[in-house]
């Protein structure tokens, strides 16, 4: 049997955080009521004209940074096809001059995965079908809210460089980390202001040529996409492998028995009669637009993962990837830590430790980690670092700083994890040698086993506050001399 | 009580300072539009909408402003009239199509917004071909406009009415929109004098698009000057329109004046072979300006001959495109079918008439996947070398002269049937729209039929000084006889 090599190709539309539409002033808000973010422009009445927004154009370039692509200059172009929902009968895209070009994105695994363009464009109203299962050829009537017409959007065009589901899931997951990172978009699948399509298909292991496409449509979260690339990729072996050829088409997935169903066919797909948009202007990233562009943004997730990757290497004796990829290392950059982290480091910390703290318990609250002082945090792990403080002390600790702030030597002290003075310990150490003298003789002929006993009794008699390091160290002393 | 004397032989600046002065009033200027109007408009049929009512309160403004001693402005109280593509808010705007009948645009056109912020009072909106698609309104959904000098043919188009409006004497001053020649063919048609601006000066934000790339708005009136101030009013940057220039409106009226002398002009010999009573216009203007001192020479452009095939690729592709959101879905016409798509269908077969749906079959074709690089991608190619020729013949002329038209007005009936000849009336006006330069047609001749032959003055881009100049001097040296207004 001859294995296969699954390719896909995504295409995302991102609704581009801008406060207004694209072409004129309305609203750019989800969830109003219907057709009150509206005027002449966006419904697209005879007369109007559209006139470009400035912070669309900055947003779409700096989507097109952290994807490092390439800006140009760029027009827009109509996209000619009749559908109630769009106000004008043609969309206003851009086609073969897009704002950015060749990028890439890196994912948490280290691959890349090729971006050919990331182009600006309006969106569309909504149709809601009344009657007849929401359906459009059923429906007694259909309603259309057009405040979404003319939001501005970005597509960005991966290269068919993914080969999994997995991946696909994985490719959108730090493609919207990216978005919502720089301000862009708010990334959100669920209210449509991400969306995505699949270019789906398969060839055999080795073969350089590409095999015929399907185009999934309704993806409406990372799960969906997976199962669908996951469906699609099965349905074409199956073909494939029963002697039929795949059929370039539109499928549909349903989210029902995670499948796809044939929507059009190539023949059936429409000419859309591109042509340059005669009522704007060309586009150039002049260095005040790409200025504008780049302002407040930071260094997107790969740089992270790789900064602190690079930290944990030199300071730490354990071996760590330098790309980033370990676990803790992508949940403290996606949750945003990673500044705690290098602070917590800079003021002395332990790397492991931070990032150890930093990735779960931190985690538990993000938010309120997100705010806490790097240094009070380092002050915790060193104390954690010289055993003053048991793991499950510090964690304690950890938690009750990030609640509500302040100095840890003091939350230590107030919830009685003070480090027990050296004189009260000794006597304990006294008290359980003179109780359990057979252990004690055991333990001193090495018996190590006998160690953990001996601990357990200075714990029990410390009712825990005793640091366990401390107490082994002082067995071992005794033993010793 | 001053009578009012008839505007028809008093300039915009007299009539608007005498508003200003208060010395007679916006409403006494109005009453005599709507005269004109109630004895011509059964014979000519300018108008779509005429608009009563609010002019009349509009005049009444304009006359209060004077009384409280605000400046109304500096088409205070002069009548105007508006093409019917135009967006006028509240007032029916139809393109003369059924497909927008019952239309209300909720905004008025950045035009629209000057002339009253000017002090102008809108009389009504004119009549045209339909979408602005012909060279005779006769491709009006209401019926063509008549020719005040000879009511059995056409005024010519698209901007028929609002070029017989002018001619007929009801209003001093009217607008229209040219994409290939629909300002300058009416104007020379109808005896008056039309100007398309260079493509940029005039905001198009409220015009309704036939072309998007080529639509200009100008104005129609009797003088030269008349219709500079007109166009000094419109012009000037607008935010609302990307296409629109960085620039305040240009100054015109204080060099119309200055006279030809020295002035290098060209008479574009291409359009000059048939030997018509329009080319020896153009001949005969040849020899007044030279007399007037300028230095007239003749000139071969031979590339403006491609802009007549290339026009008519680019304008109905662009078009199929501006044309595409009358769905039945939104606003205007709807004719009800079992899904959308038929009701689009229908829609669309009722409500357009059979040149717009000529003109978007051929534009559609031409952007087709497999078509678009012979003949859109073709007609661009071609749209730059005239650029290019008339650049070169610019750097050794200031101005180029051409016949506006290739014949006088024609009966009507005379050239439905046959489209490619109606489309042969912007031969001469089509290349500088192509260029998005300026050019205007001035009246200088009378037939010996006795209807008016223009001559049509072009400039390069940003040229309208030294054209209104020329056109100034044309008509310092035309035959009074071949100018509007007429009764007819």
């Amino acid at each position: 049997m001859t294995d296969y090599e699954t390719v896909v190709g995504l295409e995302v539309h991102c609704e581009l955080a801008t406060a207004t539409k694209l072409f004129c002033g309305c609203r750019n808000a989800f969830g109003d009521e219907p057709n009150t973010n509206i005027c002449p422009v966006c419904l697209g009445l005879p007369g109007s004209l559209p006139v470009i927004n400035k912070r669309a154009v900055e947003l779409a370039l700096r989507i097109g940074a952290a994807l490092n692509c390439t800006p140009q200059r760029s027009i827009f172009h109509r996209k000619n096809y009749f559908y109630p929902d769009m106000p004008k009968d043609y969309q206003i895209s851009q086609y073969d001059e897009p704002i950015n070009v060749d990028g890439w994105l890196e994912l948490p695994d280290g691959s890349r995965v090729g971006i050919e363009r990331a182009h600006m464009e309006e969106d569309t109203g909504k149709t809601t079908h009344i009657g007849g299962g929401g359906r459009i050829h059923e429906a007694g009537y259909s309603l259309v809210d057009y405040n979404r017409a003319g939001v501005p959007l970005v597509e960005i065009v991966s290269r068919p460089d993914i080969r999994s589901g997995a991946q696909a899931r994985a490719y959108v997951d730090e493609l919207r980390s990216i978005l919502v990172a720089t301000g862009s978009s708010d990334g959100r699948m669920e209210e449509g202001s991400l969306r995505v399509d699949a270019n789906v298909s398969v060839r055999p292991v080795g073969a350089t040529a590409l095999g015929t496409r399907c185009e999934v449509k309704n993806l409406n979260s990372l799960r969906s996409l997976e199962r669908a690339i996951d469906y699609e990729v099965r349905r074409q072996i199956e073909v494939v492998e029963s002697g039929g050829r795949v059929a370039q088409e539109t499928r549909h997935f349903d989210e029902g028995d995670n499948s796809t169903h044939s929507m059009r066919s190539k023949e059936e797909a429409n000419d859309y009669r591109y042509f340059p948009e005669p009522d704007l202007t060309p586009l150039v990233p002049v260095a005040e637009l790409l200025a504008a562009a780049g302002e407040g943004v930071g260094p997107m997730p790969a740089a992270r993962r790789r900064r602190l990757a690079e930290l944990l290497a030199a300071d730490s004796e354990l071996a760590t990837r330098r790309d980033g990829s370990t676990d803790q290392v992508v949940t403290v950059v996606e949750l945003g830590l990673d500044d705690l982290v290098h602070g917590a480091v800079a003021a002395g910390a332990d790397a492991r430790l931070a990032l150890a703290r930093a990735s779960n318990e931190a985690a538990a609250n993000p938010e309120g980690a997100r705010l806490l002082d790097p240094v009070a945090f380092a002050n915790l792990l060193k104390m954690e670092s010289a055993g003053r403080l048991s793991a499950t002390q510090s964690k304690e600790v950890l938690a009750e700083l990030i609640k509500k702030g302040g100095d840890p030597a003091q939350i230590a002290s107030r919830l009685g994890y003070e480090q027990m003075d050296a004189s009260v310990l000794a006597s304990m150490l006294d008290e359980v040698i003179a109780a359990n003298p057979q252990e004690w003789e055991r333990y001193r002929e090495g018996d190590e086993k006998v160690a953990q006993f001996l601990l357990g009794q200075v714990m029990k008699a410390s009712k825990g506050r005793a640091n366990g390091k401390l107490v082994a160290e002082a067995f071992a002393a005794r033993r010793d001399t | 009580m001053t009578a009012s004397p008839a505007f028809e032989f008093a300039s915009l600046a007299e009539i608007a300072s005498s508003v200003r002065s208060g010395q007679l009033s916006a409403r006494a200027f109005l009453a005599q539009s709507l005269g004109a109007i109630r004895e011509l408009e059964g014979d000519l049929h300018c108008f779509n909408e005429i608009t009563t009512d609010k002019a009349m309160a509009d005049a009444d403004e304009v006359d209060r402003m004077v009384r409280s001693g605000l400046d109304p402005g500096p088409l205070a109280g002069v009548p105007v009239a508006l093409k019917d593509n135009l967006c006028t808010a509240g007032i029916p705007t139809t393109c003369s199509s059924k497909i927008l009948e019952g239309w209300l645009p909720p905004y008025d056109a950045t035009v629209v917004s000057r002339l009253r912020a000017a002090g102008a009072v809108l009389v009504g909106k004119t009549n045209l071909d339909e979408f602005a698609m012909g060279s005779s309104t006769e491709n009006s959904a209401f019926g063509p406009t008549r020719n005040p000098w000879d009511t059995g043919r056409v005024p010519g188009g698209s901007s028929g009415g609002s070029a017989a409006a002018v001619a007929a004497g009801i209003v001093p001053l009217s607008f229209g929109s040219d994409t290939g020649g629909s300002i300058r063919q009416p104007a020379a048609l109808c005896g008056i004098v039309g100007v398309k601006p260079t493509y940029g000066v005039v905001s198009r934000y409220g015009l309704i698009a036939f072309a998007s790339s080529l639509d200009q708005i100008g104005p129609f009136a009797t003088t030269v000057a008349d219709a500079a101030l007109g166009l000094e009013v419109v012009a000037g940057h607008d935010p609302m329109d990307s296409t629109s220039l960085a620039r305040p409106a240009p100054s015109l009226l204080a060099s119309l004046t200055e006279g030809v002398s020295g002035l290098r002009i060209g008479l574009v010999e291409d359009f000059l072979v048939d030997g018509s009573e329009c080319v020896d216009a153009v001949v005969a203007a040849g020899e007044a300006l030279a007399a007037a001192g300028a230095k007239v020479d003749m000139v071969t452009i031979p590339e403006l001959l491609l802009g007549l095939p290339a026009y008519y690729v680019i304008a109905p592709a662009e078009a199929s495109s501006n044309l595409s959101r009358y769905d039945g879905v939104r606003y205007g016409l709807r004719v009800d079918g079992p899904d959308t798509e038929t009701m689009n269908a229908r829609t669309r077969g009722e409500g357009f008439g059979p040149e717009v749906k000529r003109r978007i079959m051929m534009g559609t074709y031409a952007l087709s996947a497999g078509y678009y690089d012979a003949y859109y991608g073709q007609a661009q190619k071609a749209r730059t070398l005239v650029i290019r020729a008339f650049e070169a013949a610019y750097r050794n002329f200031d101005v180029l002269l051409t016949p506006t038209t290739p014949s006088v007005a024609f009966p009507f009936g005379s050239k439905v049937d046959d489209p490619i000849e109606m489309y042969m009336c912007d031969l001469c006006s089509i290349p500088s729209s192509l260029a998005g330069h300026p050019a205007a047609s001035v009246p200088f001749a009378l037939s010996s039929e006795g209807l008016p032959v223009g001559v049509q003055v072009l400039a390069p881009a940003l040229g309208e000084a030294v054209m209104m100049r020329v056109a100034a001097s044309l008509e310092a040296g035309a035959s009074r006889e071949a100018r509007g207004p007429v009764r007819p």
